[in-house]
């Protein structure tokens, strides 16, 4: 399988000082991929790096094409969604406006509507709501417009920050049963970033395990999970 | 339109400046210093006077960063308080002839009244409501001058003439060499003190409610008090400052406080470097110079020039003359090594 | 008791002029999050432009049209010239911008067309509207006219497609990137419909106040305490505010004693921010929710 994402060298700075010292891994081409480790260990800066929110060096390609240089609009219109830490919701529009943005920059209108169908039924909620303001949607419902306006874009690449943050377990592991489901029958590659270990790793086919700015473990989710000192000394559990 | 509700972070309007950072070093304070005493005593009368303005306009610059980079409150009404303090000053000489030095803490006691009361009600606002209801201060300010009810202290539209002091003990100076030296050790007075003021609990205090006033009120900051007490402190520092400009001028007069000084004052601060101090004394000498520099390059267009020069300025240091005191420090650093 | 609707009825149609001034404030505010000094220099040029073009034969509404795509154009070229790059730079260093451009925008105009006041026609002509000795024609047209705007700005940011990517990009700017909205020419465009917008307040306000350099400087103060009376989010907030505005204003004007032409500003602005200071977000603004 081809590498989606490839990522060398990755160096992140917030103004003097240095988040990302060297990252290097790859995301295989439909892969479910999660992002491990403790608060603060540089897991939200580096999906940010990919998407040129953050100041970096290094190589990021997907699919061949250089992601350093460019903004992050332009990347995300190369097909890359990022649901960001806290969900980034247009709270003062309604429920079916944020999923219209998601599809902002698709020309197809009719597939544009048949998508945000698509999104009704993967979640219900936000059919009740659609025009409701976003705002007054619940942590859970929120995050559940989030991936909706994501996946809005049609994205070959995901990325999610923190997806259970605040979340209630059974919401949690609906979530990520969608999660799933996108990522077997849309073809969507995944990438998740966690805290909750152990959720993620149930979900993920690869895991990496991130320790300040620096990845410190990689490998398939089922043996990082297995793995007792892993657990223990990176994850906590 | 929705009900709904905004919800607002609050961010930082007004950046802040690094304690260290504050203060010119020892070293280049006590050059610039020299260079302040020894100036005028080569130099002819009307560049002595110039620079009396410029340490008068700089005492209000400062008085604004105070306001603005100490507790973050925008204020484009600080003419009104630098025209109370002038009028103040003329109205105790000439009518009722006290000396023009007791004049000064009186004007900043009067202008500190006014700003504590005008803070008052500015407690509700912020941001670019309080600029206009500043702005709105400062406009009035001039009409409330020319009222005919209070022309016999005013002298209504035609404003009053004052008297400018000569050099007391018969010192062999020009009036305006004195004055220079009198409003020199002044201006070091309350510079020294704003600094000290900047630094100590109010200080603190003052900072910690422009970086974050919902933070600094849960922290038990008194925030109604302190920022009533900014609002007191610069609109008294302008007002003795005021009184210093009645005084350098030697006349008062309504049209010579308009929102064009506030405006002057605010471009002051900005070009000097928001919340750095010593930058008050930069932005005073740009508001002073650049329009004669502007006029002189062509006269129809004095305006037009100085909108240019003032984004060349802003282009080049956005955060003003600090960033430029900044690049100084580490070359100084680099070549002590 | 007849004063009073006189006065009322007269405050609100020169209570037009500052709806109008006040979309164009509001219009820039949604995109920028902050009040632009210069907008009222650039309606002023704005409508200089379309005099020199009538004097040089252009016929009226040729003229209007033409001056509305040059201000669209214009807006927007100022934005990416002076102030994309002080994108990064302090909000205070931004305010400092706008000055600097009511400084050249108002000296060149001066210097263009001197500050000699010139009559300035209207599409709309000057008899008494339906009989009415206090609203004429023209003012009637430019009640309609502002009206127009406004239902136009409503389409616009309801119903299409950069509408909504223009108040995504003003409410959540870095949302908004991450669906691929260039947030950076989402503000140029504000930039260049604001000034769109100023020259329509201009060319509608220039028969009644007479075209010279200085003319919009009190409309623009009435224009920014319109606006943030209606609150500064609301496009509707920001008409209604205009039109109280002008009524306040008149009002003060006729009843309290001895207040002559200049000090109808002051107090008018003192009534608005007492109002503020009751509805911090103003009139029709939505309620602002302080989060640390």
């Amino acid at each position: 399988m081809t590498a989606m994402l490839n990522v060398k060298d990755l160096r992140a700075f917030y103004g003097q000082v240095q988040a990302l010292h060297g990252l290097n891994f790859s995301l295989d081409e439909g892969s479910l991929t999660t992002l491990l480790g403790a608060n603060g260990a540089g897991k939200t800066t580096t999906l940010r790096a990919i998407c040129n929110m953050v100041r970096s060096t290094g190589a990021i390609e997907f699919e061949g094409a250089a992601l350093l240089g460019r903004s992050t609009e332009n990347i995300v219109r190369l097909g890359i969604a990022h649901v960001p830490q806290g969900r980034g919701t247009f709270t003062a529009m309604t429920v079916e406006e944020n999923l219209q943005l998601g599809a902002i920059t698709r020309r197809d209108r009719t597939g544009i509507v048949a998508d945000i169908e698509r999104m009704y039924d993967h979640f219900p909620v936000l059919k009740q709501r659609h025009t409701q303001q976003a705002g007054t949607l619940s942590g859970g419902e929120q995050q559940m417009l989030a991936v909706a306006r994501a996946l809005m874009l049609r994205p070959r690449l995901m990325l999610l920050d923190e997806p259970s943050f605040g979340l209630a377990p059974l919401i949690v592991r609906d979530l990520f049963k969608i999660l799933g489901k996108i990522n077997r029958e849309d073809k969507v590659t995944i990438l998740v970033v966690e805290q909750n270990a152990q959720l993620a790793l149930e979900l993920a086919d690869q895991a990496y395990v991130i320790e300040t700015g620096r990845i410190v473990m990689s490998g398939g989710a089922k043996e990082i999970a297995n793995n007792e000192d892993v657990r223990k000394s990176y994850l906590g559990y | 339109m929705s009900a709904a509700e905004e919800i607002v972070v609050e961010g930082q309007a007004v950046e802040a400046v690094p304690k260290r950072a504050m203060t010119l070093g020892t070293g280049t304070s006590l050059v610039v210093l020299a260079v302040l005493l020894l100036v005028p005593l080569v130099v002819k009368n009307f560049i002595i006077f110039q620079m009396t303005m410029l340490l008068i306009y700089g005492v209000a610059v400062l008085a604004l960063n105070i306001l603005t980079g100490g507790s973050g409150q925008f204020s484009l009404g600080q003419s009104a308080f630098y025209a109370i303090g002038a009028y103040t000053s003329a109205i105790l000489m000439e009518t009722f002839g006290v000396n023009y030095a007791l004049t000064l803490p009186i004007a900043g006691i009067i202008c500190f009244g006014a700003g504590f009361l005008f803070g008052q009600p500015a407690l509700r606002l912020s941001g670019v409501y309080l600029a206009l209801a500043t702005f709105a201060l400062a406009t009035a300010m001039p009409q409330l001058l020319k009222l005919g009810y209070f022309e016999k202290w005013t002298g209504g539209v035609q404003g009053l003439v004052v008297e400018k002091p000569d050099a007391p003990f018969g010192l062999p100076m020009s009036q305006d060499m004195w004055l220079y030296y009198f409003t020199l050790v002044i201006t070091v007075a309350i510079y020294v003190a704003s600094i000290n003021l900047l630094r100590s609990r109010s200080g603190r205090a003052f900072m910690a409610i422009r970086d974050n006033e919902i933070a600094a009120s849960s922290m038990g900051v008194n925030v109604a008090l302190y920022k009533t007490l900014a609002f007191g402190v610069s609109a008294g520092i302008t007002g003795v400052a005021g009184a210093l400009g009645a005084i350098a001028v030697q006349f008062v007069a309504p049209d010579s406080y308009t929102i064009t000084l506030a405006i002057s004052l605010f471009l002051g601060m900005v070009v000097g470097g928001v919340g750095w101090l010593p930058g008050s004394f930069v932005g005073s000498a740009f508001i002073i110079f650049v329009p004669n520099i502007a006029e002189s390059v062509s006269k129809g267009l004095s305006g037009a020039v100085f909108g240019v020069l003032l984004f060349l300025v802003i282009f080049l240091v956005p955060h003003g003359a600090r960033q430029v005191a900044i690049v100084g420090q580490q070359l100084a650093a680099r070549l002590r090594r | 008791m007849e004063l009073f609707t006189n006065q009322v009825l007269a405050g609100i149609s020169t209570g037009a002029i500052y709806a109008c001034m006040a979309l164009a404030v509001v219009m820039i505010y949604q995109a920028i999050d902050h009040l632009n000094f210069a907008q009222g220099e650039m309606a002023m040029f704005s409508t200089f432009i379309s005099w020199q073009l009538m004097q040089w034969g252009v016929p009226y509404w040729f003229a209007f049209v033409l001056t509305l795509g040059f201000s669209f154009i214009g807006g927007i070229a100022i934005e990416r010239v002076l102030f994309k790059p002080l994108a990064k730079a302090p909000i205070l260093t931004n305010v400092a911008g706008f000055i600097a451009l009511y400084s050249i925008i108002n000296s060149c105009a001066g210097l263009i067309w001197d500050f000699t006041i010139k009559q300035y026609p209207t599409p709309f002509g000057s008899s008494p509207f339906l009989g009415s000795q206090l609203i004429s024609t023209h003012q009637a047209g430019m009640i309609g006219i502002t009206l127009l705007m406004l239902l136009g700005l409503f389409f616009f940011f309801r119903y299409t497609r950069i509408g909504l990517a223009m108040r995504a990009a003003a409410s959540v700017p870095e949302s908004a990137r991450l669906v691929g909205i260039n947030t950076s020419w989402m503000i140029a465009l504000g930039w260049g419909m604001a000034a769109a917008i100023g020259s329509v307040a201009g060319m509608m306000i220039a028969p009644v106040v007479f075209l010279e350099p200085n003319m919009m400087l009190g409309v623009l103060i009435y224009g920014f305490a319109a606006a943030v009376l209606g609150g500064l989010t609301s496009p509707f907030g920001a008409v209604i505010g205009g039109f109280l505005v002008g009524i306040f204003e008149n009002l003060v004007g006729t009843y309290i004693p001895g207040v002559g032409n200049e000090l109808k500003l002051p107090i008018a602005l003192a009534l608005i921010i007492t109002v503020l200071v009751v509805k911090p977000a103003g009139l029709f603004g939505r309620p602002i929710v302080k989060r640390v």
